[in-house]
């Protein structure tokens, strides 16, 4: 599904991200771990396209192909969602609209015609009873004035309206509290199967009990310095950082 | 691959494109250039004006010619040269009299150009439509349906022979001759425009429209409407206007007068899309226009107002809210992209006691545009517990262009509530990644934040409008043009 090979990048002169490999099939679960800093969301950004970044070196494909040429809308009617560490705001703008406005974009751009009214009320309805969102929710300004948990929330709801093929979600456990955390959890892992993947970046293994990740990977400085499986989680919840950048450096 | 960044945005702009600037060979009759009393004496012949219509021009003209053009607006424009300016032009077989079968059909084909098939217009139920090209009237649409109810629709120039009771106690009362320069100008040699008079307690069953636009080179349109709203009346009126794109800039100067009786109430909503002259500020119309309605008791008017087109406008519909309890308010979308100067606003002039108004502005400026909110709220001495809510929004895109707010507040009695709120934003480069990535393109994702911004003022407008300026919208503010 994914795959980067020896991805750098950064902005201006800095480099943020220095030498990325990291493969992802269909099916699986990966969580990204590392310190305040160390690049993750640069590299979620970056796999998602935003133009800020530039890539000096490397390559990201997508089943295959080389999607360093696309524009992030491209990518996204690929099946590429990033759950935002900070979903911003659009005024005046409703959830429903907005999540109607992107299905019926990414439709469009595959030649389709828009989705019915119909069945977009029955979706909006089935995945806002999914993640246990107030439906008077959905009427409200994207993001505007949304507490930290329902910012997250309403980022899976998108994620599980445009069903994605790859979804990146970016700390989206941070500002969440227990029952939602559960829910939200819960609400992603339905969405698992064999033809999708996630990617979860987190700093806690409080939501890798839930979303039990395959391989998890330790990126420190703008590099994977360590990968493993789930129980690494536990190590470096144990342990901290330290003994991982201490390793990284010799 | 579309990317955003702001130098790219800047440019995506740049090359938007006037959708309605075509223009249409009608065979025309069109006055010599110049503006003398022979010229009004002549307009007013041509309209088979009675001498009393004639007399208010001349005097109009008089007050006009010993006034200097304004100069505070916060716009700056090579100043009209008005002896160089055909003051008359008709399409030449136009003639409101005749049925549809008679327009010409290079006229029709205009109208289906501009989207208001005639014959569609007249299916479709609950809006009537008058049509002015230059300076005439050339079609108006329901009239028989209205006459039922005793609503009078109809150009402004047949008013004049056929209801001269009703136009000579009204015309000038709300905006009088010598109110400033453009007004009187406008006094003195409009041309046409539409009348519109409901009577007492009928509430009116479909939208009025009208339709400007300005085809003939090198001619001014100086139309005049009014509003009657008798009392406990009700009407909604709308009014859209395009021009063809042209180098030199046209000149459009109107006069809109409403009068809301006891108890009426006036909705005017206004989409204008006048040509705003080409990227590089070449071209376009200034559109200086004065309109202004009168409330007596109880009464209400609403101005709603979707700007997007003219290279310089200078408009400030305004409300004398004269009765206690009236109401006014102002709802405004100003767009402005290249060069475009707006400087419009409004003026709420409180005199009764009572009388609340309310003021929603929202200025969108992109490219080197110069945005500007001018409002005054006045409440005069005996205008006890008088309100007034301001609020004024401002969404720049790019760093060239600007966006200003004057408000002016002069409060006279201490009962006086008068609250002003102010916010600037810009579309940010965060914002728009988001929409992409939820795989919204960069020009729909404008559009969508945009009509976000929007979206308080869009909802004052009918419904059938709503649409058709978040369409307005997208087009000026965006790359491609259908
Ligand atoms: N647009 C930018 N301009 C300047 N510096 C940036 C930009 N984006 C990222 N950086 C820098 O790159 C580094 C990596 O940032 P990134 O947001 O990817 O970290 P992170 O791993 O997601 O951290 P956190 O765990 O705190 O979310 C940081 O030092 C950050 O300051
Ligand atoms: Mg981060």
């Amino acid at each position: 599904m994914l795959q980067i090979k020896n991805l750098h990048a950064g902005i201006e002169d800095k480099g943020i991200l220095k030498g990325i490999d990291l493969e992802v099939k269909a099916g699986e679960v990966h969580a990204i771990m590392g310190p305040n800093g160390s690049g993750k969301s640069t590299l979620s950004s970056v796999i998602a396209g935003k133009e800020e970044y530039e890539v000096t070196e490397g390559e990201i494909f997508l089943n295959g192909e080389n999607i360093d040429e696309l524009g992030p809308e491209e990518r996204a009617h690929a099946g590429v969602f990033l759950s935002f560490q900070y979903p911003v705001e659009i005024p005046g703008v409703s959830v429903t609209n907005f999540v109607k406005t992107a299905i019926n974009e990414t439709r469009k751009a595959k030649g389709l015609e828009e989705m019915p009214a119909s069945e977009m009320l029955k979706k909006i309805r089935e995945k806002a009873e999914l993640l246990e969102i107030d439906r008077k929710f959905l009427s409200r300004s994207l993001n505007e004035g949304f507490s930290g948990g329902e910012k997250k929330r309403n980022e899976i709801f998108q994620m599980a309206m445009l069903e994605p093929k790859l979804a990146i979600l970016d700390e989206t456990d941070s500002g969440l509290d227990i029952d939602a955390l559960r829910i939200v959890a819960n609400g992603v892992n339905k969405l698992r199967n064999k033809d999708n993947a996630v990617i979860v970046i987190t700093h806690y293994q409080r939501l890798l009990d839930y979303i039990v990740p395959d391989f998890v990977h330790v990126l420190h400085n703008g590099k994977i310095v360590k990968s493993g499986t789930k129980e690494l989680a536990l190590e470096l919840e144990e342990k901290g950082y330290d003994w991982i950048k201490q390793e990284a450096t010799i | 691959m579309s990317k955003y960044t702001e130098e790219e945005l800047q440019k995506e702009l740049e090359t938007k494109e006037y959708e309605y600037g075509f223009y249409t060979d009608i065979e025309s009759e069109t006055f010599p250039k110049g503006l003398n009393e022979d010229i009004i004496r002549a307009i007013s012949k041509k309209k088979n004006e009675p001498e009393w219509m004639t007399e208010w021009r001349i005097d109009a003209f008089k007050i006009w010619s010993e006034m200097e053009e304004p100069e505070w607006a916060n716009v700056h424009y090579e100043k009209p040269n008005f002896q160089n300016i055909s003051y008359y032009s008709a399409p030449k077989k136009a003639d409101p009299n005749k049925t549809l079968d008679d327009v010409d059909p290079e006229l029709l084909e205009m109208y289906k150009k501009l989207g208001i098939s005639i014959d569609e217009q007249k299916k479709l139920q609950g809006i009537a439509i008058d049509i002015v090209v230059d300076s005439v009237s050339v079609a108006t649409t329901f009239k028989k349906t209205l006459a039922e109810k005793g609503i009078i629709f109809c150009p402004i120039s047949e008013a004049i022979q056929e209801h001269p009771e009703l136009v000579k106690k009204y015309l000038g009362t709300v905006v009088p001759k010598k109110d400033n320069f453009y007004a009187a100008l406008n006094s003195a040699v409009f041309t046409d425009g539409s009348f519109c008079y409901i009577p007492k307690g009928v509430r009116c069953p479909m939208e009025l429209s009208t339709y400007f636009r300005i085809n003939q080179a090198g001619t001014g349109q100086f139309e005049r409407t009014l509003v009657i709203a008798d009392e406990e009346s009700y009407v909604s009126y709308l009014e859209g206007c395009t021009a063809p794109s042209r180098d030199e800039n046209q000149l459009h100067a109107a006069v809109v007068e409403l009068i809301a009786l006891d108890d009426a109430e006036i909705k005017y909503s206004t989409v204008q899309n006048w040509y705003p002259g080409n990227a590089e500020g070449k071209g376009g119309v200034y559109n200086f226009v004065t309109k202004r309605g009168l409330c007596e008791t109880n009464s209400k008017i609403s101005w709603t107002q979707v700007e997007t087109g003219s290279a310089v406008t200078w408009k400030y519909p305004s409300c004398v809210l004269k009765g206690n309890n009236s109401v006014g308010e102002f709802y405004s979308i100003a767009v402005t992209n290249n060069f475009q100067q707006a400087d419009t606003g409004t003026k709420m002039i409180h005199l009764g006691k009572n009388t609340k108004s309310t003021i929603i502005s929202k200025g969108i400026s992109a490219g080197r545009s110069q945005n500007s909110y001018r409002g005054l709220v006045q409440i005069a001495a005996k205008a006890e517990n008088a309100r007034n809510f301001s609020q004024c929004d401002s969404l720049l895109m790019g760093n060239k262009c600007g966006a200003h707010t004057f408000p002016y507040i002069e409060a006279k009695n201490k009962t006086a509530q008068v609250e002003h709120e102010a916010t600037t934003s810009k579309i940010g480069e965060d914002q728009i990644f988001y929409c992409n990535q939820r795989g919204i393109d960069t020009e729909k994702a404008i559009a969508l934040i945009v009509n976000g911004f929007s979206k308080d003022v869009l909802n004052k407008l009918p419904m059938e409008f709503a649409v058709e300026a978040q369409k307005l919208l997208e087009i000026s503010l965006e790359g491609s043009v259908g």
